[in-house]
């Protein structure tokens, strides 16, 4: 098969590409620009925009002896990534920018373009497994559980995953920084990307902050409704989040106090404290089956966000909307993560959490 | 691709980027690179490297029609042109501080359009821009206008003798003759222009002229000012003193050798070679307007012009496909061109010279440019042309997905 190979600089995705054409494929390396203001040699790596990392991923290339070349999708990333971030959170919602990445880049734009090209797949450093199963390619969790990536994939559909190769779900980091070495990669101990790629510095409250304003509010007491404190912009707070809250503590009864509601429209943020952070009654739209949607409610493992655990649930597709009820309740699931839905190893599908609440 | 490469032919029509080297730039570059010698030095060895680029300058003067003492080696074609506007609007300004103008054109080099933006933020200067007009080509009378009203802030003229993207000549020796009545400076870059028009220096009547020996098949990392002996120029590379204190730095003593050979080869051959490739050309071009594809050549072409337009040129619009796509499934069919214009980390980036010529964006993004050379072949436009219906047909579907 003709295999495009996407390229971040880092050294999964050099492993990967190196597997791919190991594998006996036609292999093209292809470094996704997604940052309009790429003319930046960044000290740090964090996983996609820098001109450094392009030339990490050049030299992989070269190293391989395939052709590479650099594809431009920085209006669609902002368009279709960065600016759902913003708008996700400006209502009150948890984004996560890396799923919308792989739902509508990854394998969506590059995927399009590459087969438009003549291309019959894209492969990607991620950390799952394809399997090909009854009914077809089965999304699946990485042998590695540590490293496991598949809750960012669980946005892929049928269409997209029989065009997707992920060469590393049977390998450990340490055995892929290990076959790097190997192979002779520079990139082989350089660091992993983390936080996320359009946020150069980690601060996302900042950068939020930057792209939406300053938004004065309240901070207010979930249970009493008393203010309890002021905040800069609700678009800054996650649910579950305790640090940067600014309350003091003293004046209240000495817990510790959360984020519970980040309440967008009256742009309020509610606190509480922990014992009113669990739910068990998760809410999702925006459904995505990985390959054929379950009918009537059936029994899952859910996770609400990437690195969270697993728990047991039964899940009720009702129409475009799915009802998850979780067998104990999970403290700080945010409305805009996912909720990925699993059968076993298997990936079933996602949905983004819309609401929360507490079965009775 | 790994399977293919081994035994894929490519055809390279790239020559506006790099030309191959000839085999006797090749042979004069090895022979010197074998002998020691800094060309400064007094002893033996010193003065054989200076006996190298002595006579490499006086050929390369020959082959200009300049004197040898007007060639100012330097190393290659963005450091003349930084050379010649930085250094001539400081020299010009110092002797009179109105002069803050500098007068060129849209569709220039990023060697002399960086340089003028940078004059701009940093220096203060000023700029009044001569426009082109669908073809590329610049009026006589907008330089005329400029400097009748502008000659007494007007430092320096620079306007190209022949663009890289779409390879529009133009009319040097009356622009410079303009610039010479008003008493302004004028620096063309011929980057483009040497190895297919017949360059010379003494009657194009300009001050000052960039070449770079890889365009005509010399190597890499080489190149020259050509600056009358009564321009005056303020250094940007201190150090040593060479060249009429012009340019600092150690000779490159091989790669001036190889640049004479090379230039002198391609000037003795350059009115048989001009009238080849373009006969090539126009054969390529007619061959992709006749596919029917919705192609269009950019600018002004007419089969057998080789004059207001450079002979090896062939810039395509294809509608409705991305450059790097076009470039990408060329490649693969093993024919290697290029977009024309810059590119920023990769991405080619909508050209500012069609955009000058007033292409909208989206008919600039579907550019082609392939450029053609003393190695060019009537395989390499035959291979070109059968590729070319595929690779729109795929880069179309790839095109309408953005």
């Amino acid at each position: 098969m003709r295999v495009v190979a996407a390229m971040s600089g880092g050294v999964d995705s050099a492993v990967a590409a190196a597997r791919v054409l190991d594998a006996g494929h036609e292999v093209v390396g292809v470094h996704l620009a997604l940052s309009r203001s790429a003319a930046t040699l960044r000290e740090s790596a964090r996983g996609c925009c820098t001109i450094e990392d392009a030339g990490d991923a050049r030299r992989v290339a070269d190293r391989l002896g395939i052709p590479f070349y650099v594809w431009d999708l920085a209006a669609r990333f902002e368009r279709d990534v960065v600016e759902d971030f913003v708008a996700e959170y400006a209502a009150g919602r948890t984004p996560n920018p890396c799923l919308r990445c792989n739902e509508k880049i990854k394998f969506a734009g590059l995927l399009d373009k590459a087969v438009a090209l003549g291309f019959d797949a894209v492969a990607t450093g991620h950390y799952a497994r394809v399997v090909e199963g009854a009914t077809g390619r089965e999304l699946h969790r990485a042998a590695d559980v540590a490293k496991d990536q598949s809750y960012v994939l669980g946005v892929l559909d049928a269409d997209q995953l029989a065009r997707a190769f992920f060469p590393l779900g049977d390998l450990t980091k340490p055995q892929v920084r290990e076959e790097a070495a190997a192979r002779g990669f520079s990139v082989a101990r350089k660091p992993d990307s983390h936080d996320i790629c359009f946020v150069p510095d980690g601060d996302t409250r900042a950068w939020l902050t930057r792209r939406l304003g300053e938004r004065p509010g309240e901070l207010v007491d979930a249970i009493s409704g008393e203010v309890v404190g002021e905040h800069a912009g609700a678009h800054g707070f996650t649910v579950g989040q305790r640090r940067g809250l600014g309350i003091d503590r003293s004046r209240l009864d000495g817990e510790p106090r959360y984020v519970v509601e980040v309440d967008a429209p009256r742009n309020r943020v509610l606190v509480g404290t922990s014992d009113l952070l669990g739910v068990d009654v998760v809410d999702g739209a925006h459904l995505r089956w990985c390959g054929p949607a379950p009918e009537g409610e059936v029994a899952v493992g859910a996770q609400v966000r990437a690195h969270g655990a697993e728990v047991g649930a039964r899940a009720l597709v009702d129409g475009d909307a799915v009802r998850v009820r979780l067998a104990e309740r999970v403290r700080g699931v945010a409305p805009g993560q996912s909720v990925v839905l699993y059968d076993g190893t298997r990936v079933v599908g996602s949905a983004t959490i819309t609401a929360t609440s507490r079965a009775a | 691709m790994r399977n293919v490469d081994s035994t894929l032919v490519t055809h390279y029509l790239d020559h506006a980027a790099t030309t191959p080297m000839l085999p006797a730039a090749v042979e004069a570059f090895v022979e010197s690179a074998g002998r020691v010698g800094n060309a400064s030095s007094l002893h033996t060895a010193g003065r054989a490297a200076r006996k190298t680029v002595e006579e490499s300058r006086e050929r390369i003067a020959a082959a200009l029609g300049c004197r040898p003492s007007e060639v100012v080696f330097t190393s290659g074609g963005t450091e003349s042109d930084n050379l010649a506007v930085k250094g001539t609007w400081a020299a010009r300004r110092d002797a009179d501080p109105r002069r803050t103008r500098v007068v060129t054109s849209a569709i220039e080099h990023h060697a002399v359009l960086d340089p003028v933006e940078h004059l701009v933020e940093h220096r203060g200067a000023t700029v009044s821009w001569l426009e082109p007009d669908r073809c590329g080509h610049l009026a006589v009378d907008d330089l005329r206008a400029v400097l009748a009203e502008q000659a007494d802030d007007a430092a320096v003229v620079s306007v190209m003798w022949a663009n890289n993207e779409v390879g529009t000549v133009q009319a040097v020796a009356e622009l410079a003759a303009v610039a010479r009545e008003h008493g302004v400076p004028f620096h063309t870059d011929a980057v483009q222009a040497v190895a297919h028009l017949p360059v010379r220096f003494e009657e194009s009547g300009a001050d000052l002229m960039t070449v770079t020996a890889h365009k005509l098949g010399g190597p890499l990392g080489v190149g020259a000012l050509v600056a009358r002996r009564d321009a005056v120029l303020v250094p940007q590379l201190h150090g040593g003193g060479q060249e009429r204190q012009v340019r600092s730095g150690t000779l490159d003593v091989p790669a001036i050798h190889a640049f004479a050979v090379a230039l002198e080869e391609t000037v003795g051959t350059r009115d048989v070679e001009a009238k080849r490739v373009l006969g090539l050309r126009d054969r390529l071009v007619e061959g992709a307007l006749g596919l029917d594809l919705g192609i269009t050549v950019s600018g002004c072409w007419r089969p057998g012009d080789g004059t207001g337009r450079l002979p090896g040129n062939a810039h395509l619009l294809v509608p409705g496909c991305e450059g790097d796509s076009l470039l990408y499934l060329l490649d693969a069919a093993g024919v290697e061109c290029s977009t024309g214009s810059a590119c920023q980390a990769g991405v080619p980036q909508p050209s500012h010279v069609l955009l000058a010529m007033g292409y909208p964006e989206a008919e600039a993004r579907g550019a082609l440019r392939l450029s053609l050379g003393h190695t060019s072949t009537d395989a390499d436009v035959d291979a070109f042309l059968a590729a070319l219906p595929g690779v729109v047909e795929r880069a179309r579907r790839a095109g309408g997905l953005l």
